[in-house]
């Protein structure tokens, strides 16, 4: 049904809007003409118009309760771990889909049909309420003052200072209490910091193969994570011990290392690095065979690793640790002591 | 009395249940008298004004949500082998939390949807938050009477940040495990008390078997428990004040005009949270958000590339990932720059904006009430303040996924780098004087059409062959509205010198807020509003078109 179907009687009254505008105030035009006249809506003024708003209303209401018996079958019917091909989502899980939709429209129903309820079928008539200052009357101010006043002297802490004195100390020390009680939340740290389960004879092993590496195995070009002999993934400790021993292997041609430190720690140019970003302690794992940089993924830091893995960019702060590493009688890879510096982020007591 | 007499014949059967109801717990408390000054309260309508809306119902989904969450998650570390449905990661090892995580998202039915509305929730409340305060900031309705409702929302916002932060670090997965790591180094960077701090947070070494536990009780009872607390305060002090209203035929200072709680908004904003509950069920349905099971159990000598948090601690990210890495040794001490100044000025970027209803009002002294709402151009040095700000925020955003730009769009990620230490300091000069220009300008496009009236676009041609376009004369209502706002006079020192030739002595502060006060409202500040007298000349005059 169009506006045209609207039977005549019910039309607004044509409105002189239309046409030249007038400026209501000669005097000041810019001054405040007042709340403008009510408009009606079709629904004001025409029944058949209201009763579709209505039946919209009872739609979406009605729409909302069959999304939620949808919801309830869903969850009965499908199983979880169901996929289901939706385009142009691909294969997704049909459970979450189908409860995620059915409670979206459900909701969403109940939110539309209020909305357009209010928005059609209530009065939209704009009313003017008035405001008044927040701040108080000055005789209730003057009041207050009076009986702050009256209460203070009664309780004489202005008169009695040691009361007022003695009071201030015992409420300004209870609260220490609680902070000692804070204590407990973690060890000292000592210089834990500085040692990590690396010392002189650990064999190097492969993080991927469990099995300790032998210098044939690092090929020039190659990246190798490992960590210290006898640390297993069911330790307890082992997540803590790892975030400090992880270790970055490769092997330069020994022509390629700048760095006479890094060429001497090294092992036939196979040179160990803490895995550990000296930045803020992501771990390092992108590792460029070319150039041999490596860059942290977190924050980009670029460290060369033929030039002692001094910082080349980003916002790491001093060059990667260096494990010092030989081969032991049997011709494993192994550590001729722990790191001579603290690995990770840099500290206050790092020095 | 009389009065009595009929309320207790009534109650004798005849008044409705309803309304027994509701006496009997008016004797209790007084409910009548609450119902009296609130239950047709008039709230103006605006778009902007849903905007505070998605933030409180994104807010209530979330602890819905929540709790449905904690029946199911486990906050422990403790290592487990998995064994559960979810085949790629069976035997692997991992923390009861993030095997409880895969439990709520494979084998709980509906566990997902929950875990995924809960998540998508929170983005929302965030931006909602930030989105909000930009339409508080950008009309000024941070004006007295409602500064501590301002301060009320930001520390809404900043608890919000640390909220998200606990939550996502909850199910222990590589990604969060890499952001808490982050933490950890800043907290180490703290001169002289940060590596006791970093002991004491992690109960000993990272990552250790507390952070999960902790974290656990502060993100679902100490922070929210704060942050339900601020919401009741900042929703009780939006009815006391009344909503601000934008200038309008009929709209003053001292009114509010727009239409009742009972029914129009209660209809209107009770269905408006069941749209926003319904926008993010679907959302859930169909995006797929933190999929901890792509990204595996944390390892602290794992990582994966591309690394990001939720988008708000973004520009924290950003800060981090730009600082040249300062290190400076002395005394055997480390003074870690390149983490700790950043550290430092991620509190200083969102205070600059909690502050600055104090600095205005400061620079204007004026001490009145204020419920009409600027238009953004009309205050420009606050506008051009406000854009600069979210320059500055921007441009730490595009730091944070810095590698992220430089995949997606081919850049050099050192070139992005270099882009974001510049822009970090130019960028908010140079959109605080581009905003200050636009403002001017269309400040003066209001004047002409004050003025001239509204282009018709009728073309005519005069019998001399002269084209011209048709201007129509605005409705007074237009008028009005273009010409409600009030235009500052820059505050003067006035003389220095009395009549005596005796000097007077000017505080700093004095010539410091005089020279504001010219910034804020010189003539190259401000373009003066037209006047009645100037309009009457101008339509009086004749030929004019």
């Amino acid at each position: 049904m169009s506006s045209q179907d609207i039977p005549e009687e019910n039309l607004p009254a044509a409105q002189d809007a239309h046409g030249a505008v007038g400026v209501a105030d000669d005097k000041d035009p810019f001054a405040d003409p007042g709340l403008p006249p009510h408009e009606h809506r079709i629904q004001d003024i025409d029944e058949r118009a209201a009763k579709r708003s209505e039946r919209t209303v009872a739609l979406l209401f009605t729409v909302s309760m069959l999304a939620t018996i949808g919801f309830i079958a869903s969850y009965v019917a499908i199983d979880a771990d169901q996929s289901v091909y939706i385009w142009p989502l691909g294969h997704i899980s049909a459970l979450n889909f189908a409860l995620g939709m059915t409670l979206g429209v459900s909701l969403f129903c109940i939110g539309a049909g209020a909305v357009h309820w209010a928005r059609t079928l209530m009065s939209d008539v704009e009313v003017a309420e008035e405001r008044h200052p927040v701040a108080s009357a000055p005789e209730v101010k003057a009041k207050v003052l009076a009986d702050f006043k009256e209460g203070a002297k009664e309780s004489a802490l202005g008169r009695r200072k040691l009361i007022r004195n003695t009071m201030f100390g015992a409420l300004a020390l209870f609260p220490l209490s609680g902070v000692v009680l804070l204590r407990d939340l973690g060890p000292l740290p000592g210089t834990k910091l500085r040692h990590t389960l690396w010392s002189k004879g650990k064999l190097l092993v492969n993080m991927n193969t469990n099995e300790p590496l032998r210098p044939s195995d690092v090929v020039v070009g190659s990246l190798t994570f490992a960590k210290p002999e006898g640390l297993e993934e069911h330790d307890h400790d082992f997540q803590k011990e790892i975030a400090k021993a992880a270790l970055m292997i490769v092997r330069i041609q020994p022509d390629n290392i700048k760095d006479k430190r890094e060429l001497e720690w090294s092992h036939e140019g196979i040179v160990a690095y803490s895995k550990i970003c000296t930045h803020v302690g992501c771990p390092i794992s992108l590792y460029e065979q070319q150039t041999h940089h490596a860059l942290c993924p977190c924050h980009q830091s670029t460290f060369d690793l033929s030039d002692g893995a001094r910082v080349i960019f980003g916002p790491a702060g001093h060059a990667l640790p260096q494990l010092r590493i030989g081969v032991n009688d049997e011709g494993y890879l192994e550590a001729l002591g722990d790191f001579e510096e603290p690995v990770g982020p840099a500290f206050w007591e790092r020095g | 009395m009389s009065t009595t007499e009929t309320t207790e014949s009534r109650a004798r059967g005849k008044a409705p249940a309803g309304e027994r109801v509701a006496d009997w717990a008016d004797g209790r408390l007084g409910i009548y008298g609450l119902a009296k000054a609130n239950m047709r309260k008039i709230f103006p309508d605006h778009w902007s004004f849903m905007l505070g809306e998605v933030c409180l119902y994104s807010f209530i989904i979330i602890i819905l949500t929540g709790v449905y969450l904690t029946l199911f998650f486990h906050p422990s570390m403790n290592e487990v082998e998995y064994h559960g449905s979810y085949v790629p990661l069976q035997g692997q090892l991992m923390s009861e939390a993030f095997s409880s995580t895969l439990h709520i998202s494979f084998d709980v039915r509906g566990g997902l949807l929950i875990r995924q509305i809960h998540h998508w929730a929170a983005l929302i409340f965030l931006a909602g938050m930030f989105v909000h305060m930009m339409r508080v900031f950008f009309t000024g309705a941070f004006r007295k009477p409602r500064e501590i409702n301002w301060v009320f929302g930001f520390l809404l916002f900043v608890l919000g940040m640390f909220t998200g932060f606990t939550g996502y670090s909850l199910p222990d997965d590589l990604l969060s495990g890499t952001g808490v790591r982050f933490m950890e180094g800043a907290v180490l960077s703290v001169p002289i008390v940060g590596t006791y701090l970093a002991f004491f947070l992690f109960g000993g070494e990272f990552p250790g078997g507390d952070f999960v536990a902790r974290f656990y009780s502060v993100h679902i009872l100490l922070l929210p428990g704060i942050m339900l607390g601020l919401v009741v305060g900042h929703l009780i002090l939006v009815v006391y004040h009344k909503h601000t209203q934008y200038a309008g035929p009929g709209k003053t200072n001292k009114n509010v005009v727009g239409m009742p709680l009972l029914p129009v908004y209660m209809a209107k904003a009770g269905g408006f949270f069941f749209l926003v509950f319904g926008v993010i069920a679907v959302i859930s349905a169909i995006a797929t958000i933190n999929p901890i099971w792509a990204l595996g159990p944390y390892r602290p000598d794992q990582v994966s590339t591309g690394a990001q948090p939720d988008w708000y601690m973004g520009f924290s990210e950003g800060l981090i990932r730009v600082m040249p890495g300062w290190e400076i040794n002395f005394w055997g001490h480390t003074l870690v720059l390149g983490v700790f100044i950043p550290l430092m000025i991620f509190p200083l970027v969102l205070v600059a904006i909690a502050v600055y209803p104090f600095i205005e009002s400061w620079v204007t002294g004026d001490k009145r009430e204020h419920h009409i709402l600027d238009r953004p151009r009309n205050a420009p040095t606050r506008t051009a303040f406000g854009v600069a700000w979210i320059t500055w925020y921007m441009v730490l955003l595009i730091g944070g996924g810095n590698d992220l730009w430089a995949t997606h769009f081919h850049l050099s990620i050192n070139a992005i780098t270099w882009f974001v230490r510049i822009a970090f300091f130019v960028g908010p000069v140079v959109a605080f004087i581009v905003t200050k220009r636009i403002c001017l300008g269309l400040q003066r496009r209001d004047k002409d059409k004050v003025l001239h009236g509204r282009e018709s676009g009728i073309i005519k041609r005069l019998p001399h062959g002269e084209f011209i376009e048709v201007h129509e004369p605005l409705s007074q209502d237009a008028l009005h509205t273009l010409t409600a706002h009030e235009q500052y006079k820059p505050v003067e020192i006035g003389p220095t010198v009395d009549e005596n030739g005796v000097e007077r002595k000017v505080k700093g502060t004095e010539k410091l807020r005089a020279k504001l006060s010219k910034a804020y409202y010189g003539e190259e500040s401000q373009i003066p509003k037209p006047t009645v007298e100037e309009y009457k000349e101008i339509t009086s005059g004749h030929g004019h078109h």
